[in-house]
């Protein structure tokens, strides 16, 4: 189990984060929401050490503070949203850097696996700068996999970290994308992910925290925390939530059932 | 042919096949730049005002051929010194250069560019000019040393100084280190600038030949002295090389995979002044070959530092030796400075590798 309590975080002396705080579960996809600038990547970069913090991050018990570098590599991944890289690395030399701190090297195959996972078989020769930007992701996407590989290790849950990881996809490598959180976390591993679009939220989600001003505002279920009086005071504008008919009743969202403006 | 054996090939074959992998092309350069280096080192000792044939050279330096007494001073007291101290330096230009560019993550990094050469120079030009008002003691407890001590000590300090303007809550900052290694560039170019009005035109002739870099004077007094920081340095360049690459993702994602990046910069910017003071120190502002050497091995083996920083510093060495005999014979019998030579060879060259890679580079 992962949990922040009381997170504060201020940037340039301005405070970003206010308190906020939520817990995931390992075997669960928790979900952080919020309009711009409600402070949920400061979140995510506090959680992953980026960022100093006051407060309390527990993994598994642990406070997250006291554990080594090496240690938490061998935990945890970290998606970020855009990875530059600064020389010319053909994909599959980028996916062997995931490998540096990972325990499961031994498997020689593995970044032809985690390749295809993420939908891009046969793309080891490629030049990483020569990809699209939805491609890069995908590939840090496999990097990251591959460093935390086996959901469950020594019967300890690992984790994912992904800060906005559908961001610049379309839609059937959104799909793809959340499938894989969805399936590392049904193999008992934990993922916290940043998300802007709500609806594939809501349809993968287990949890979904809230996050307002520095705050969360809320953490539940996706059909507790997304609905009208919550998502229109959090993102300042009139929503309206409707649910898939038959069986499922998963939330969705639609911007043109949202009324005039206030 | 056993099991293991069995597999083992395949394995081989396998490694080698595989798409995007360049780790076995990078051995095999390695191997051929070992080759080279060898090759140029055998070349250059038999070149020079008296000319020996590499087949002669070999024979003197492993069957111990009896030689004259001239030929021997020539070839054990005046070009052995001379090659190892263009090894010295090429390779500890060329694997500054790299470790340089792969911590800023900027492929045209340099020792150059962020101040430390300027540095170690302005020490250099400060200990001929004003050398003759210290102490007496100072100079004789330097002796020949003075001028290279002047210019470690001023790369050194350079470097703290950067380090300390540019770290700020235990994190350097990699745009702040360029910008402020600028800034300190141009001071210390600006204070040699005043020494070099304040030299007579006896230090004046000095100040060039040392400003333009040379490998002239060598002598094993000097290898012995650039020898111990050189060496430590590029014992320590392959603890650096796995960082170096998990730094290219940048620095969060590099201390996400578990590296101890503060640490790693630390060790690395000690790296790089240690090998860039002693270097300067001894052959002077020597350009180029911190940038031209990484750039070439990016493109024929990838920029994986694992290859890169051992391939940099054979290419490094090898390069220098090779300009080097370029600049003790083609005015012959007067020398070149080398640094005329790296860069008229190296500055066109860069030009034109730039041009031709444009679409990987600006990518």
């Amino acid at each position: 189990m992962l949990t922040a309590r009381d997170i504060t975080v201020s940037l340039s002396g301005v405070p970003i984060l206010k308190g906020a705080g939520f817990t995931a579960r390992a075997r669960e996809l928790t979900c952080i929401v919020g309009p711009n600038g409600s402070g949920k990547t400061t979140l995510l970069r506090a959680l992953t050490g980026e960022l100093s913090y006051g407060g309390e991050v527990r993994l598994e018990g642990r406070d997250m503070r006291a554990m080594k570098g090496w240690e938490l590599a061998t935990r945890r991944g970290v998606l970020p949203q855009a990875t530059p890289l600064a020389f010319p690395f053909t994909v599959l030399e980028v996916l062997r850097i995931g490998l540096l701190a990972g325990t499961d090297a031994a498997e020689d195959d593995l970044p032809e696996q985690a390749l295809a996972r993420v939908g891009l078989a046969g793309f080891e020769g490629r030049f990483y700068h020569a990809l699209s930007g939805g491609e890069q992701q995908r590939v840090q996407l496999a990097r990251v996999l591959l460093q935390v590989w086996h959901p469950v290790e020594d019967g300890k849950p690992r984790w994912l970290f992904l800060d906005e990881p559908v961001s610049s996809l379309d839609i059937g490598h959104q799909l793809e994308v959340m499938q894989i959180a969805r399936d590392y976390a049904d193999a008992g591993g934990g993922v916290v992910a940043v998300m802007h679009e709500l609806n594939l939220t809501a349809m993968f989600a287990d949890s979904v925290a809230l996050i307002h001003k520095g705050r969360t505002m809320c953490q539940g279920a996706p059909a507790e925390v997304l609905k009208d009086e919550v998502l229109s005071e959090a993102y300042d504008c009139r929503v309206r939530v409707n649910r898939t008919p038959e069986g499922v009743h998963v939330p969705f969202i639609l911007p043109q059932a949202a009324g005039p403006m206030p | 042919m056993t099991v293991a054996e069995a597999s083992g090939g395949a394995q081989i074959q396998r490694t080698q096949s595989r798409a995007g992998d360049r780790r076995a092309r990078a051995r095999i350069v390695i191997c051929g730049l070992a080759v080279l280096l060898a090759v140029v080192s055998v070349i250059s000792l038999g070149t020079g005002a008296t000319a020996t044939s590499p087949w002669q050279v070999l024979s003197m330096l492993f069957n111990g051929e009896e030689v004259s007494l001239r030929e021997s001073i020539i070839l054990f007291d005046i070009r052995l010194p001379r090659l190892a101290l263009g090894m010295l330096v090429g390779a500890s230009l060329a694997v500054s250069g790299a470790v340089m560019q792969g911590l800023f993550r900027n492929p045209l990094a340099d020792p150059g560019l962020v101040g430390i050469s300027s540095g170690a120079g302005l020490g250099a030009i400060g200990a001929i000019v004003l050398g003759g008002m210290l102490p007496a003691w100072v100079g004789a407890w330097t002796g020949t040393y003075l001028v290279p001590v002047a210019a470690f000590l001023g790369g050194w300090i350079t470097t703290l100084l950067l380090y300390r303007v540019s770290t700020r809550n235990g994190r350097t900052s990699v745009a702040m280190m360029l910008l402020a290694g600028i800034a300190l560039g141009a001071l210390a170019g600006a204070l040699s600038g005043i020494l070099v009005y304040m030299a007579d035109d006896a230090q004046l002739r000095d100040l060039t030949f040392w400003g333009l870099g040379s490998l002239a004077g060598a002598t094993w007094t000097k290898v012995l002295a650039a020898l111990p920081l050189i060496v430590l340095a590029m014992a320590a360049a392959p603890f650096l090389a796995k960082a170096l690459n998990a730094l290219a993702l940048g620095e969060a994602a590099a201390s996400h995979l578990g590296i101890p990046v503060q640490r790693m910069k630390r060790i690395a910017i000690l790296t790089v002044a240690g090998a860039t003071g002693s270097a300067v120190a001894v052959s002077g502002g020597i350009g180029f070959v911190g940038i031209v050497v990484p750039h070439l091995l990016r493109l024929a083996i990838g920029p994986d530092h694992r290859y890169l920083l051992p391939a940099a510093g054979l290419l490094g060495a090898a390069l220098l030796i090779a300009a080097d005999m370029v600049a003790r014979t083609i005015v012959a019998p007067a020398e070149l400075p080398i640094g005329i030579v790296t860069a008229v060879l190296g500055g066109p060259f860069f030009l034109y590798i730039l041009l031709r890679n444009r679409a990987v580079l600006e990518a």
